[in-house]
């Protein structure tokens, strides 16, 4: 179990390494800069540029600064934000409570329904709602994310007007009911994938499952059909969503970066845009090594987290 | 077949009493089909399959892979797939402990459900993947007592230990709390004997229990089962196409092709006396250890396969295999399984003649 977990702390390292690598790079090469904001307002000459330029370290060599990026983020130094003068941790911090309310929600609920989905698809297979369920899962897999944040918006706020058209609560209000009715649209819209997803998934790991001898030895025994379901196999079927969970957040992280833009919702997605936007190179690095670690941790914990599901995993 | 007359004049149809069990038959089978459909038609697995397992006897079903056996054991619990899927026909009836007959194939689900595992209760081929991985050995044993008894969880689980221990495990305690994958082929299938037997059954239908196993295993298994038996008085349905195991445990046999009983007697005659040319050439295919090292000549397989049960031969089903086949008799008609001695019934439009030597 030790060394298990040192190889797979070293290979994250490796991992981060190469991460921050290739987005260091591909951020310098980007055209513009920080400072063509400056630029644009026209009242700073070249002289003016080329010294704020050199006071923010930007004339030197990239492998320098990058080497001297990595030399301090090793040390805890995460740098500060261009854009609001503030610790680059600080400015995660303020945007992580948002991000993460927005995931674990839709998490929530797309596990719920589409594990359901899936289920009921698998043990009335071919049925009018296992076709219905297939037929709305790639529907749901080719609509883009912003496309229905848009039409969720078009319906429900302009047309309807049952949901607020974006944020995260009324300012001045900001009571437990408020932040429940603005969450419901983006929770809705970055969960649609995330369900199809869930319910293709479980709907053909149950149907292995349903074939397994020993569900036909729980059935000799004369146990209610549903707890055979339930008790044996939904608990077997389960175990594969685990892993299943853990390889899906990258996914869940980009939509949330494009729900968060539709949604004018204030996490992490939309400070990285913006971010990049205003080209504040610390602040996007920043949040590109927070949500690879992230990653990895959630595939760590997910493997981790098979073995305590899985005895037979447990005792290996 | 305890109704039946002991000598029966060849070529007279074999009826059974329908109206009334014996009182020590546990379980009567009459006219048993099962078939499935499938997109290239209607297959059918078993076919008018009539046998009656009495109380603390065991009643071998031998035949090879798709011959109907599995499917056959698997229908009179009603765990074939559902309905449109598969077809059942014929008449299934079992006396439980309580002396009630009750008739499996028109009961509703639920009461099925009853005697499942408690009445009747079943005995799987692959000990390593019939119990459920993630469950402990005895909770699964646990559930099975809980369901059928008004016992409380902990006395539930003190029957499953009990029941460990009866079917020779050691170590219970520990055992309890294990997990499958923690235990042998061996020991996986004692469990599932002792979930079988966890309602006290009147039946017990064991299908292949010993194929996945060492022979050293097998033969403990079997001890088992037969003790068990013996202490139980249980009836024993016993699915194997392992003959020396049949010799082993079993007071009767019936020998089954192509979906259908081929024939019927007790053991020893009928390994003996086999009197269906298939019986005779199972018989001889099965290796011989007195002959070892004499390399006289090579095993005496059938030729040929078992049919296709699509398009299964007009007449007898094992004539295009047969070395005794008369095209004119065996292909005309389907023959009737007759009696030919004390309890020996055959499938053989020619057994009377082959029995007499007469050329092939």
């Amino acid at each position: 179990m030790g060394s298990f977990l040192a190889r797979r702390v070293g290979q994250a390292g490796v991992l981060l390494l190469i991460v921050s690598i290739i987005g260091f790079s591909i951020l310098h090469l980007a055209p513009g800069g920080p400072l063509s904001q400056f630029a644009a307002t026209g009242d700073m000459t070249q002289e003016d540029l080329d010294r704020v330029a050199r006071q923010m370290g930007l004339d030197r060599p990239l492998p320098v600064q990058y080497a001297e990026w990595l030399w301090r983020l090793l040390q805890g130094d995460w740098g500060v934000s261009y854009r609001d003068k503030q610790p680059v941790l600080r400015v995660i911090g303020s945007h992580l409570g948002a991000t993460l309310e927005l995931m674990l929600s839709s998490t929530l609920l797309a596990m719920m329904i589409g594990c359901w989905i899936g289920v009921l698809g698998a043990i009335r297979r071919y049925s009018v709602f296992d076709t219905l369920a297939t037929v709305g899962a790639m529907i749901a897999l080719s609509i883009p994310t912003f496309w229905f944040g848009l039409v969720v918006i078009y319906v429900f706020s302009v047309g309807l007007g049952w949901l607020p058209a974006g944020n995260r609560y009324t300012i001045g209000d900001g009571s437990w009911s408020d932040r429940l009715h603005h969450l419901i649209g983006p929770c809705i819209v970055l969960a649609l994938v995330s369900t199809a997803v869930w319910s293709r998934y479980m709907r053909s790991s149950m149907l292995d499952v349903i074939n397994h001898d020993y569900i036909r030895t729980a059935r000799s025994k004369g146990i209610p059909e549903r707890r055979i379901l339930f008790q044996h196999a939904v608990r077997n079927a389960l175990l594969p969503m685990i892993t299943i969970a853990g390889l899906h957040l990258p996914t869940l992280l980009s939509g949330a970066l494009v729900t968060e833009t539709v949604f004018t919702w204030p996490g992490m997605g939309r400070l990285f845009l913006d971010s990049i936007g205003y080209r504040d190179y610390p602040t996007v690095m920043g949040i590109l090594m927070f949500t690879a670690m992230l990653v990895l941790l959630g595939s760590l914990l997910a493997d981790l987290l098979y073995g305590v599901a899985d005895p037979r995993i447990r005792t290996a | 077949m305890t109704a039946t007359p002991a000598l029966v004049p060849a070529m007279a149809p074999v009826t059974r009493s329908a109206a009334s069990m014996a009182e020590d038959v546990v379980l009567d089978v009459e006219d048993l089909s099962v078939s499935f459909v499938s997109p290239q038609g209607i297959v059918p697995a078993a076919r008018e399959v009539s046998f009656e397992v009495r109380r603390g006897e065991t009643l071998a079903m031998v035949g090879e892979s798709g011959s109907g056996k599995s499917v056959t054991s698997l229908a009179i619990l009603r765990l074939t797939p559902p309905a449109p899927q598969c077809r059942i026909e014929g008449r299934v009836r079992l006396r439980a402990g309580d002396r009630r007959v009750h008739d499996l194939l028109a009961l509703p689900e639920a009461r099925m459900r009853e005697l499942r595992g408690s009445a009747a209760a079943m005995v799987f081929q692959e000990p390593m993947t019939s119990l459920n991985p993630v469950h402990k050995i005895g909770d699964q044993i646990a559930e099975a007592v809980r369901f059928h008894s008004a016992l409380s969880k902990r006395g539930a689980l003190d029957r499953a230990a009990e029941l460990l221990d009866l079917v020779g495990i050691p170590d219970v305690r520990r055992r309890m709390s294990s997990y499958p994958h923690q235990l042998s082929g061996g020991m996986r299938q004692r469990v599932m004997i002792a979930i079988a037997l966890s309602c006290e059954p009147v039946l017990l239908i064991a299908d292949e229990p010993t194929t996945a196993l060492d022979v050293t295993i097998q033969a403990q298994i079997l001890e088992l089962l037969h003790d068990l038996q013996q202490r139980t008085q249980m009836a024993l349905l016993f699915i194997t196409h392992n003959l020396g195991v049949v010799a082993e445990i079993a007071d009767r046999v019936i020998v089954m092709y192509a979906g259908r009983v081929v024939e019927e007697a007790a053991v020893l005659p009928l390994f003996k006396r086999p009197l269906m040319p298939y019986t005779q050439g199972l018989l001889r295919s099965v290796p011989r250890l007195d002959l070892a090292g004499r390399r006289c000549d090579e095993l005496a397989a059938i030729p040929g396969n078992v049919p296709d049960p699509l398009a299964l031969p007009p007449g007898c089903s094992f004539a295009p295999r047969c070395a005794h086949r008369v095209p004119e008799l065996c292909d005309a008609r389907v023959p009737l399984l007759e009696g030919a001695g004390a309890e020996h019934f055959v499938r053989c439009a020619r057994w009377a003649s082959l029995a007499e030597g007469a050329p092939p």
